[in-house]
């Protein structure tokens, strides 16, 4: 009987941080099945509108990889990241020349908030590059950066 | 039981789409116009052509098994249908998939017969 209300508590503790975390991946199914294949779903709330609408242009020279696809699912993706788009609270999300920023990881927010990361972490084996989210928040995929969830690997 | 009646139920009313491995291996052989070779595929896979990767780069010498994206590190499930009962089973998937991987390995699309050679080595895997 104890087993049957624990088990309830359990699933809602454990479903609690995808929808409190304000860096959750809203649900959709196309920007599921396209975007999460070779690395894990990255925020939309992470890019502003004018860096989401860059990087689905270049689809097909994606990072040095092909991730091209239909017109029909770029566009459709494309809408979703928009709508979803972080604002200001991204920091500058432009280039030198003015022009938007592909990587999460180069906006001046990811910059701040991982200041006291020393270049030659990042090299390691173990992470790869900074866009390698999971290799140090082993819940990223479920959209929470918390602190607690933070192991930087040897 | 009752989740295989479900899925093979669910697989009848998709009939059109559902397709098996071997369906690949027949269609690439017919554009191709020859007989597969399991072991030609086998070289073509494990092989760098110039370029940086090889398939196996992603998928291991040894697609029964897992691998991982050489770039981002991403776990990849197994290729090979005798591993992974989800491989080539959509032919949008298996079009696309071939498409973006030959671009990056080869920096052009795959021959029909390299994909057929291809089919014919990963269903002699077990
Ligand atoms: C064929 C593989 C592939 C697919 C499919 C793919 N990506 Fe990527 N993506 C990459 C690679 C490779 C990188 C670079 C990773 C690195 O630098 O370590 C990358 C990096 C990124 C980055 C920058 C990460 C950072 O902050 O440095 C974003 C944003 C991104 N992808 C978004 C997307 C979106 C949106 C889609 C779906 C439309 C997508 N990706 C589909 C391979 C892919
Ligand atoms: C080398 C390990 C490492 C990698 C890789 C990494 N981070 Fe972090 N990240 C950290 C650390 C450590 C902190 C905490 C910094 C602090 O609190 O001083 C942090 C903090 C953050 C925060 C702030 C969390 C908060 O509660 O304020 C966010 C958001 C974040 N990271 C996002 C990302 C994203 C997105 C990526 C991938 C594009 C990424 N990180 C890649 C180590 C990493
Ligand atoms: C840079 C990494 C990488 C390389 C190199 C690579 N692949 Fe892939 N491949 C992937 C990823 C990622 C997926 C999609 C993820 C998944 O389905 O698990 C995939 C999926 C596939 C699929 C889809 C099969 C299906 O039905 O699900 C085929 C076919 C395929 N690859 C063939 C190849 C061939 C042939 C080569 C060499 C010419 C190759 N790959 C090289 C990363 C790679």
């Amino acid at each position: 009987m104890k087993k049957l209300i624990a088990l309830p508590a359990l699933l809602a503790v454990l479903a609690l941080p995808a929808h409190a975390d304000n860096y959750s991946v809203p649900k959709h199914a196309a920007f599921q099945e396209e975007c999460t294949s070779c690395h894990m779903a990255y925020p939309p709330q992470m890019l502003d509108a004018d860096s989401w609408r860059a990087v689905m242009n270049g689809l097909s020279k994606h990072f040095g990889s092909d991730a091209s696809i239909d017109q029909k699912r770029r566009a459709a993706i494309a809408d979703f990241l928009v709508a979803h788009a972080g604002g200001r609270k991204t920091g500058g999300t432009r280039d030198a020349n003015g022009k938007p920023l592909l990587r999460i990881s180069e906006t001046a927010r990811f910059e701040k908030k991982h200041r006291e990361i020393a270049a030659a972490t990042w090299q390691r084996a173990s992470i790869k590059s900074p866009a390698n989210c999971t290799a140090c928040h082993a819940q990223a995929a479920a959209g929470d950066y918390n602190e607690r969830s933070i192991r930087i690997p040897k | 039981m009752r989740h295989s009646l479900i899925i093979t139920a669910a697989l009848f009313a998709t009939g059109a789409q559902a397709e098996v491995p071997r369906d690949f291996l027949a269609r690439f052989e017919k554009e191709a116009g020859t007989a597969a070779s399991a072991e030609r595929g086998a070289r073509f896979f494990t092989a760098k052509q110039g370029g940086e990767w090889s398939c196996a780069s992603c998928h291991t010498e040894r697609p029964t098994l897992a691998g991982r994206h050489a770039r981002t590190d991403k776990a990849i499930a197994p290729l090979a249908p005798a591993a992974n009962a989800e491989r080539f089973t959509d032919a949008a998937k298996v079009d696309k998939w071939f498409r973006r991987n030959c671009n990056d390995t080869l920096n052009r699309l795959c021959s029909a017969q390299e994909k057929a050679d291809v089919m014919a080595w990963l269903l002699s895997l077990k």
